[in-house]
């Protein structure tokens, strides 16, 4: 190539006779005239100018890099400071100065997605990615090869474990999650202010796990479980004996709640730490945005993969995704992929209706989705008079969480006609599927199974259950051996020594520890999906038959119901319902959940979008991800870790209205 | 804005002028004509308006300029582009099968854990904690990885890679800790392998994160600090624990490197002591937990390299800064005296002491002794292919034998090239510890700034008396040593022992001091455990030195040099001030093989309930071409780790073979002779 680009460079000398000779002539001419714009371009070749242009930028970069790498480290501060004020100290630095130091060992247990995943055994189209992360960091396999990428990232369609000869793994040590993306940081700001205190890798511990399985498959592969006890074992007693604070972010928290029955169950199925185990090792369990009773993007995510959380890669790399890098079928692959992990699963909403609300009824019912708090710009919160208000408490049916249709979303429940899918048939197939080569369970479901779906009109929390199952039934097959997501009437039934059961907490029991404390971070004022309006995709080839219904817009300026989503009060992806029920309610006192009568606390911390662009994603954001920068919570966190309890930090903080609609929800306790 | 113009046009010119240098066959004279005819009219005008003439130049220079970083970048993105439009395998189409693949079709599957211990230097450090110069390398690799700091703030780096003098612990407010996992050691540098082959050639058969361990360390503390400190020890047994119950009750076979098999060693009988010294495993541990110890390139008995590298801060390898980095620090960016700071540094890590030659002169050999007499030059025979390149040119290996004296090893450290040659007689007889004492009280300028290398307190006279004592051996050498650094070898003496134990059942030697020197500990109760010492050779490798005094009297000076003008006839293995021996170009083959050879063959007193060794030898060969990188049967200390052969054994051992199974032992040095000549009680 370079061969060429000389060959061309020869070739303009050539020319250049005939334009001299004009030129010279135009410089004679030029003396009398009027100079000549034109004269720069012709003179000056279009290779040229490109050159000169790219030269220039590059120079200017060059040495503006040159200034910045030669810049004092506390240069960006100085003038953040300039310009905003003194910033308040981080957290670790201002608690340390009151004297606090490292106490407690700190185990972390990351997310879905958030967590870095490395290949260790591919197939031929991934060498030389041996050891590199397919999931975390720069993505860049996405962009060069997308269908090898997907290909590895993908788990057994049957068995929800690795297809034959691929072998992908998480990454291990605090490095797994601390960054998602180069600056995208997730666990990083508390890394840092931990180790102010005296933190450091001895004391911190990240159980990585790799979050596309089941919980029991990542002890069941790889011994995932196994490793965290035997850490926590270890943390426990190369620090004098202090018990460990567990923190758990997001789906961490279901993670580690499967943990602690696996832990005290007997071998084989679980770990067979005997029944004080949990009481020996761990002071507290500090959940942020937790999803105990699963999150309604989880259904959105796996009926159509549409909600926006569950495919960060879609937030991260929209422009490819969305595009055609696969040819037209981006969606489809992506969900074929996702279809494969088990772990979305684990985050479908759990109790049923009697949490998420029925037909007619709903926890919510009331919720005002004008109020100043939602301060997200997405949604107009300036609610100029009070009249505004009146016109939107129109209670909003977030029991319905898919309706097919807006209107069908609003009317009551007497006037819809419902034909019960259940028994439907699937017919013949949608399409010619062996035209796809995409796998979705759709294609087998025919065009009378999408239609008897659309029929059935509305779906709640229970019924979403039995939808799924219906579309795709391998799938929840795969799921159901794994998870649960109902509400058990008598947890001393055997049955419930299943692992199954052990991720929903409306299924179990907590370990018996009276002196642990439970604690429930997570952020509000952020509008949170709760439920959907959808409609039929317009029949085509290959295409997911059902999609958001985006032209489903609220009317009133106040309204909960924006481009096919309800929302309500939460942290963008957790509603308050799902983070705060348990330690509300379910757990609050000696109930049957909660034997022991472990202390539970509610922290939640209001939504603050930052103040300028200087701070990044904010120090006071409430955001399901963001909120791990949140200096408020990262107080907290480490006063705990240093040794206080849940009363030194001023017990519940509260908000939203958790505590009143938990007494909405009749639940035996 | 004519004028303006008309410049434009007088740089259009240059550039083509310049971009068509290679090509001025093509140009016609015509147009060279024509050019000529422009540049005079512009230059004319340029004349009629001198005010603006040196604008004039600034545009043409700067514009040039661009064009050409334009026009290299642009080539550049192209030859990037196509370069990653190549498919993947086109470079390593011609690379052979690695061996784990081989392996993979032979059958082999992962069934036995496999721990690596990483070497010296080798092990990537972070900062935890800093002094505010260190803004923003929270997390960052102070250590391994690019090195990027030592250029941005130099002193900076020095101060936190620093230890406490005293404690040989942190020095307050800063915390630099190992990394932790599998990156620790993989690639050293960019590029730079360590593990990484070793690791890819394992994950082949089916090795991954929950069978394969990094047990990565603070390589700068004494090795029981690493337990105090970081808790280093527990942790590894606790990995190895769970490594063990995880993967069916399968014991683990244990891979160290370099000094990160003494470190194993003092982890052995760490595991088994009762706490709160020890780990309070039980003397059953190692014989529940441990299927195979594979020692490759190990420095049992310590490297003469070490003595050079604490003494005048000179070594080639252990200082592996030097080689990253040889133009910065040899240069005088931190302002004359790199070698002064870096001796600083070094002095303050107590590990470096743990390499020090042990066994004193039964091992290493007297005045007249040693044990390698008479082989010195049989190994050149052997290396040829690499010998080449180390000028010790000597065709016909045969000539050595004509040698009329053998080269004197034994004599670690002597002053003047004469000096390693005399006979003992002819040598002054002082009584080194007698002055070497006295010389240390003397305190004359004490006043020599800020850097720490306790030359600065020596008087002129004392270094003086110390070249004048001519030769020194193992045993004399730590006498030196003592006197020229007192502070530091105290320190150091806490945690490390060189001698060789007369009575091992003394009870003095439960002290964690004597745990990684295999002449003063017994392995642990465990017969069914195979040790094995899997090492290069063929490379001429560093034994002894001819030093001289340093020529100035400046403070802040090293005042020890090696005398690089020494250099020996073809084939006396003298070259450059250094005595050269048959090794791994870091560890002499005496200090790697000697235990499996003798010291632990069969039921010794050091050996007692007699378990296997192995010794398995690599013999060194040059990469063929540029493309084999640094080979795949390298000898060298760390180029092993890529050695095919080498991962061909520790992968059938991790499979489950026995020691017996490979091969039993694979010997191409004089190792077993050499052994035979050490006197020593077994």
């Amino acid at each position: 190539m370079s061969f060429l680009r000389r060959r061309k460079a020869t070739e303009r000398p050539h020319a250049e006779p005939h334009d001299i000779d004009t030129e010279t002539d135009d410089v004679h001419d030029k003396k009398k005239t009027k100079p000549r714009p034109k004269l720069r371009p012709k003179r000056w070749s279009c290779v040229d100018t490109c050159y000169w242009l790219i030269g220039c930028i590059f120079s200017a970069w060059w040495f503006l890099l040159f200034l910045f790498s030669a810049m004092p480290a506390s240069f960006p501060q100085y003038v953040t400071e300039a310009i905003t004020g003194p910033l308040p100290d981080p957290p670790g630095v201002k608690l340390k100065k009151e004297g606090l130091t490292a106490m407690h060992p700190v185990v972390f247990v990351p997310g879905i997605v958030t967590g870095g995943l490395e290949l260790w055994e591919g197939h031929q189209c991934a060498e030389g990615l041996f050891r590199k992360r397919l999931w975390g960091g720069t993505f860049g396999e996405l962009y060069k090869r997308p269908l090898c990428w997907a290909e590895h990232m993908s788990l057994d369609n049957e068995t929800g474990l690795d297809p034959s000869g691929i072998r992908v793994r998480p990454v291990s040590g605090l490095v797994a999650a601390d960054y998602f993306a180069p600056g995208y940081f997730v666990w990083a700001v508390l890394i840092a202010n931990l180790a102010r205190i005296g933190y450091e890798e001895k004391t911190m511990y990240m159980a990585a796990y790799d979050w596309r399985l089941s919980f029991q498959n990542t002890e069941v592969r790889d011994q995932t479980l196994s490793r965290i006890k035997s850490n926590i074992e270890l943390l426990v007693a190369t620090n004098g004996g202090n018990k460990v604070v567990v923190i758990p972010h997001s789906m961490g928290v279901l993670y580690f709640l499967h943990f602690m029955k696996w832990v005290e169950a007997p071998a084989p199925m679980g770990g067979g730490g005997g029944s004080d185990w949990c009481a020996k090792h761990i002071k507290a369990v500090m959940n942020i945005g937790a999803p105990f009773l699963g999150v309604p993007k989880a259904v959105a995510g796996l009926f159509s993969i549409e909600a926006k959380d569950i495919a960060v890669a879609r937030a991260f790399a929209p422009g490819v995704l969305d595009k055609d890098v696969f040819g037209l079928q981006t969606l489809r692959h992506m969900m074929r992929m996702t279809r494969t992990w088990d772990s979305t699963m684990s985050m479908i909403p759990k109790g049923g209706d009697t949490i998420w609300g029925s037909l007619d009824w709903s926890p919510e019912g009331y919720f005002n989705c004008s109020a100043k708090r939602l301060k997200n710009n997405d949604i107009n919160t300036a609610d100029k008079n009070g009249n505004g208000s009146l016109e939107s408490t129109k209670r909003v049916n977030y029991g319905r969480i898919i309706s097919f249709g807006k209107d069908i979303a609003e009317i009551h429940s007497h006037e819809i006609e419902r034909v019960d899918f259940r028994g439907a048939a699937k017919g013949n197939n949608l399409t010619n599927a062996t035209k796809c080569d995409v796998w979705t369970e759709y294609q087998e479901m025919g065009i009378e199974g999408v239609k008897s779906v659309a029929d059935y009109k509305v779906y709640t929390a229970g019924s979403i259950l039995d939808l799924l199952r219906y579309v795709a039934p391998k799938l929840m097959a795969r799921g159901d051996a794994h998870f649960s997501y109902g509400i058990a009437d008598n947890l001393d039934d055997p049955k419930y020594d299943h692992y199954k059961y052990w991720s929903n907490p409306l299924e179990t029991k907590l370990p018996n520890a009276p002196d642990m404390e439970i604690y429930t971070m997570y952020g509000v004022g952020v509008p949170t999906e709760r439920a959907y309006v959808y409609k039929l995709t317009p029949a085509a080839e290959c295409y997911i038959p059902f999609q958001i219904d985006t032209s489903a817009e609220g009317g009133s300026e106040g309204s909960c119901l924006k481009g096919g989503v309800f929302s309500v009060d939460g942290d963008e992806t957790v509603p308050v319902l799902s983070s705060g029920f348990m330690c509300a309610k379910g757990w609050r006192g000696k109930t049957r959940f909660n034997p022991s009568g472990i202390r539970t606390y509610i922290r939640e911390y209001d939504h603050a979008p930052p103040a300028n662009l200087l701070e990044g994603r904010g120090t006071q954001s409430g955001a399901h991800v963001d909120i791990m920068g949140n200096f408020a919570l990262i107080e907290d966190i480490i006063r705990v870790a240093a040794g206080a309890t849940g009363e030194d930090l001023g017990g519940d903080r509260v908000y939203s209205d958790i505590f009143k609609w938990s007494e909405k929800i009749n639940l035996q306790l | 804005m004519a004028s303006v113009l008309r410049f434009r046009k007088l740089c259009y010119v240059e550039p083509v002028r310049c971009s068509s240098l290679g090509f001025q066959s093509f140009e016609t004279p015509k147009v060279d004509k024509k050019e000529e005819i422009v540049v005079s009219k512009v230059e004319n005008e340029v004349l009629e308006k001198k005010k603006n003439k040196r604008q004039s130049k600034e545009w043409r220079s700067i514009d040039y300029c661009c064009w050409i970083i334009g026009y290299m970048c642009t080539t550049c993105w192209l030859l990037l582009f196509l370069y990653h439009c190549l498919p993947v395998t086109l470079p390593s189409f011609q690379v052979l099968e690695s061996p784990g693949t081989r392996l993979k079709h032979e059958g082999l599957t992962a069934l036995h854990p496999v721990v690596l211990v990483p070497g010296i230097v080798t092990g990537g450090l972070e900062l935890w904690e800093g002094r505010p110069c260190s803004e923003g390398l929270f997390r960052k690799r102070l250590w391994g990885g690019s090195f990027a700091e030592i250029f941005k703030r130099p002193m900076c780096w020095l101060e936190h890679l620093s230890l406490h003098n005293e404690t040989g612990l942190d020095p307050p407010g800063i915390r630099v800790r190992a990394v932790p996992g599998l990156v620790a050691a993989d690639y050293f540098a960019p590029g730079y392998f360590v593990w990484a082959v070793l690791i890819e050639n394992l994950a082949k058969i089916g090795y991954e994160g929950k069978n394969l361990h990094m047990a990565a360390y603070d390589w700068r503390l004494s090795f029981q600090n690493t337990e105090i400190r970081d808790q280093a020890l527990s942790r590894l047994k606790s990995k190895i624990e769970l490594m063990y119950v995880t993967n069916g009750y399968k014991k683990v076979v244990v891979v160290p490197h370099s000094m990160g098999v003494i470190y194993f060693l003092h982890f052995l009988k760490w595991v088994e002591s009762p706490p709160p010294m020890g780990g309070g495993g039980g003397p059953g541990w190692c014989a529940k937990h441990i299927k195979a110890i594979m020692n490759i390139g190990p420095a049992f008995l310590g490297v003469p390299k070490a003595v050079s590298n604490i003494f005048s801060a000179e070594s080639k390898e252990v200082a592996f800064i030097r080689a990253m980095a040889p133009s910065v620090l040899d240069s005088e960016i931190l302002g004359l005296q790199t070698l002064e700071h870096l001796m600083r540094v070094s002095r303050t890590w107590d590990s470096t002491i743990s390499l020090l030659p042990k066994g004193g002169e039964t091992i290493w050999g007297n005045l007249d002794w040693s044990p390698e007499d008479g082989h010195g030059c049989d190994f050149v025979k052997k290396g040829q292919p690499s010998m080449s390149d180390n000028n010790l040119n000597s065709s016909n290996g045969r000539s050595c034998f004509q040698v009329k004296d053998p080269v004197k090893y034994g004599r670690m450290i002597s002053f003047g090239k004469a000096a390693s040659q005399l006979p003992s007689s002819q040598l002054p007889t002082h009584d080194s510890k007698e002055f070497l004492h006295t010389s240390a009280s003397t305190n004359f300028n004490s006043s020599c700034g800020e850097v720490w290398t306790e030359y600065d307190e020596m008087s002129r006279e004392s270094i003086r008396k110390i070249s004048e004592n001519k030769a020194y051996t193992a045993r004399t050498l730590f006498d030196l040593l003592r006197s020229v650094a007192p502070k530091m070898m105290r320190r150091a003496e806490n945690h490390f022992s060189h001698g060789i134990s007369e009575n091992l059942d003394d009870p003095k030697y439960a002290h964690y001091k004597y745990w990684s020197n295999p002449l003063e500990t017994k392995l642990p109760d465990a017969p069914d455990m195979e040790i094995y010492c899997l090492y290069g050779v063929g490379i001429p490798t560093e034994r002894a030195y001819v030093y001289k005094l340093a020529p100035s009297d400046k403070c802040k000076n090293i005042p020890f040099r090696i005398d690089s003008s020494a250099d020996g006839d073809a084939g006396s293995g003298l070259k450059s001030g250094v005595y050269f021996v048959d090794g791994d170009e870091s560890v002499p083959v005496l200090s790697a093989g000697f235990m499996c050879a003798k010291g632990w063959r069969g039921r010794t007193r050091f050996n007692p309930s007699g378990m296997a060794t192995y010794i398995r030898e690599y013999r060194h060969k040059r990469p063929a071409s540029l493309l084999e990188g640094r080979g795949t049967e390298s000898g060298a200390h760390v180029d092993i780790m890529g050695n095919v052969a080498l991962i061909e054994d520790i992968l059938r051992v991790a499979a489950g073979a026995t020691g017996a199974e490979i091969g039993g032992d694979r010997i191409y040095s004089d190792i077993i002779r050499m052994s035979e000549r050490i006197n020593l009680r077994i």
